[in-house]
């Protein structure tokens, strides 16, 4: 018998039980669609994820105060407390030839009025250098302008939200603004940014650094924010960081360094684990649908013991019958995948159209995998039935009963 | 056939279905195997077709010892050389007449045009050829066993085997089948025919009477 003959066999044998037939292709194909529906999901978010920490900026290191100990041992016995960051620090480490720019950062919250208009804002205390490090856009006017980091300047750049609510449709542009008891002249307008890994741009008010820890009467920063110089300048401007900072510190390492590599390599890892671990709970679904398949290919050997036995008798030898009733199966699990594989595309495209900032493309492995799956359970499940139809006695499988 | 036993374990109990037949069935030859209920003759008739192996003794077709052939040698000689019709027809109810009868030559691996040839002629040679494209239930019993018929003969088998082939049938398409087999074997087919019909057995050149799995008269007209 030639394969396409075995082919054609099982494809009238899957057309003359339509409606047995049509179960499976459901439960088939709902497996499949489950697998490539949620990697699409899966992945989708980890592309929104790591595509929002990419726009953070470029070749990103951040500079905390405190050693973060992730990696055990005893805590620091003598000068438990961190010390702080100063904008000395940051100008010190803007030295190393690794580093292109340097932004110190001082954060706050306090009321920002203009005229008879108030509200509670996000105070940035930063420089010049942070509009290129942290990729802003100025809308109107320009960011807070360069010079020493130490020296305070009355000057405040407005968020867009900022802007609108207090200024409504005036120009805010060269207008007095009051934080807490000090007068700042607005300089700039940002354009609208948008929520980026919490942080509300939008919501937030940027004045010279110094500025800032005077309004707050602090001397110490939030954090520095540094651009290597380029993409390979990342780990040694890591290393420099630190050993400027340790010998600054007098030796003691009570400063973390994070780079934006890392953290977006951390977040890559753990949403591509997500995506598995979702991926292979839909699998499941496949498994079920294989356990189907035996059982309802189990009904059909004893249901067709007589065909079986009339195959037998017209030259069929046992292997010609095992090898019908898996190809019967197996094709069954191909068109199922490929149902499924339709349905799970279709439907992520039709999640895409309607929610065009999730992009449900899936991924080509978890089709392919998916597939895969499908034929590999659908045809291993079937071997058991096809064991069975293969080792019915002819004799009795004709007798009539 | 000789010294051939075939018994079934029935519970604890052995039940001797063929106790030592010894039968030679020349090419050609026109035979009724008749008998009581019970007494062997299905048995014998599925031996002789390879669907089933003897306990003891020896079984030579065409000159050939088969008793020892392996599962897939014992196929290719269904396939080849024998043609089997059943009582209860046997046909496959989702395939059309044609392809019923074409199912021995697919399992063979013969070529599709050629299929076609031989499934027209074997369905012109029982008379069904306007029913070629219809499914078993759109077809009369007389006219389902000579589908069986056809197919049993497409392969151009040298042995035809029939277990109460008119079992099933009222007279007048039960006469037509007989005189169908009995066409097949006037060209030289050896017809094997078990039956409780008197007068359908009595029609055969050669008669086996079968009692309790051993051969009790083998009469030749
Ligand atoms: N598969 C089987 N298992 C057990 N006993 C069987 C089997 N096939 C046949 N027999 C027994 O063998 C004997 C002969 O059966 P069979 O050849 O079918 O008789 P006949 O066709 O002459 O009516 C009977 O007693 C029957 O019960
Ligand atoms: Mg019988």
């Amino acid at each position: 018998m030639t394969a396409a003959d075995t082919l054609r066999f099982a494809f009238r044998a899957l057309t003359g039980f339509r409606v047995r037939t049509a179960l499976m292709l459901l439960a088939m194909s709902i497996g499949v669609a489950a697998v490539v529906l949620l990697t699409s999901l899966g992945e989708a978010a980890r592309t929104y994820v790591t595509g929002e920490f990419a726009a953070l900026g470029t070749n990103l290191l951040i500079v905390i105060p405190g050693r973060s100990e992730t990696t055990g041992g005893a805590p620091p016995v003598t000068g438990a407390t961190a010390r702080d960051l100063t904008i000395e620090d940051a100008v010190a480490l803007g030295r190393s030839p690794q580093v292109a720019l340097i932004a110190p950062l001082t954060v706050g919250e306090t009321a920002l009025s203009a005229g008879t208009r108030s509200r509670n804002a996000v105070v940035m205390g930063t420089t010049h250098e942070m509009e290129t490090v942290r990729h802003l856009t100025v809308e109107r006017g320009r960011f807070l302008p360069p010079g020493d980091p130490s020296r305070a300047s009355a000057v405040a750049v407005l968020g867009a939200t900022l802007a609108d609510e207090l200024f409504g449709a005036r120009d805010p542009l060269g207008a007095q603004v009051r934080l807490g008891d000090r007068r700042f002249r607005v300089v700039g307008v940002l354009a609208r940014q948008g929520q980026s890994l919490g942080t509300n741009m939008d919501e937030a008010v940027f004045i010279p650094v110094a500025s800032a820890q005077a309004l707050f009467n602090t001397p110490s920063l939030f954090r520095i924010l540094v651009q290597a110089a380029d993409r390979d300048a990342v780990a040694p401007a890591e290393r420099d960081l630190l050993r400027i900072l340790r010998e600054r510190h007098e030796g003691e390492e009570d400063v973390t360094v994070i780079t934006q590599g890392s953290v977006l390599g951390a977040f890559d890892r753990i949403l591509r684990a997500l995506t598995y671990a979702v991926a292979g709970i839909a699998a499941i679904s496949l498994f079920v649908a294989g356990i189907l398949v035996m059982n309802v290919m189990l009904v059909a050997v004893s249901q067709r013991t007589a065909e079986i036995g009339l195959l037998r008798a017209l030259g069929a030898s046992s292997g010609r019958v095992r090898a019908l009733f898996l190809t019967e199966a197996a094709l069954l699990s191909l068109l199922g995948a490929v149902l499924g594989v339709a349905i799970g595309v279709g439907g992520g495209l039709a999640v895409s159209a309607m929610v065009p900032a999730l992009d449900l493309t899936p991924p080509a492995w978890a089709v392919a995998a998916a597939v895969g799956i499908a034929l590999t359970t659908g045809t291993l499940f079937a071997l058991l039935p096809a064991r069975r139809a293969a080792a019915l006695d002819p004799v009795e499988a004709l007798a009539p009963r | 056939m000789r010294g051939v036993v075939r018994t079934f374990q029935v519970g604890d109990q052995t039940v001797r279905a063929l106790d030592g037949v010894d039968l030679d069935i020349e090419a050609g030859e026109y035979v009724s195997i008749m008998g009581p209920s019970g007494s062997g003759k299905s048995t014998m008739l599925n031996l002789i077709g390879l669907l089933d192996r003897p306990t003891d003794g020896l079984y030579a077709l065409a000159g050939q010892d088969v008793t020892a052939l392996d599962d897939d040698q014992r196929a290719r000689v269904r396939g080849e050389r024998i043609g089997f019709i059943f009582q209860a027809f046997h046909l496959v109810p989702r395939l059309t007449a044609a392809e019923n009868v074409e199912l021995p030559l697919t399992l063979a691996g013969i070529a599709p045009a050629e299929r076609r040839r031989r499934v027209a002629r074997a369905l012109e040679a029982v008379g069904l050829t306007d029913r070629a494209h219809h499914v078993p239930a759109q077809l009369s019993g007389g006219q389902r066993q000579r589908v069986a018929i056809a197919r049993a003969t497409v392969t151009e088998p040298a042995v035809l085997l029939a277990d109460e082939p008119t079992g099933n049938l009222d007279r007048a398409s039960g006469h037509d089948v007989v005189r169908v087999l009995e066409d097949l074997n006037a060209r030289g087919i050896t017809l094997i025919v078990v039956t409780h019909d008197a007068e359908m057995g009595g029609r055969a050149r050669r008669r086996i009477r079968m009692v309790d799995g051993r051969i009790a008269e083998d009469a030749r007209a």
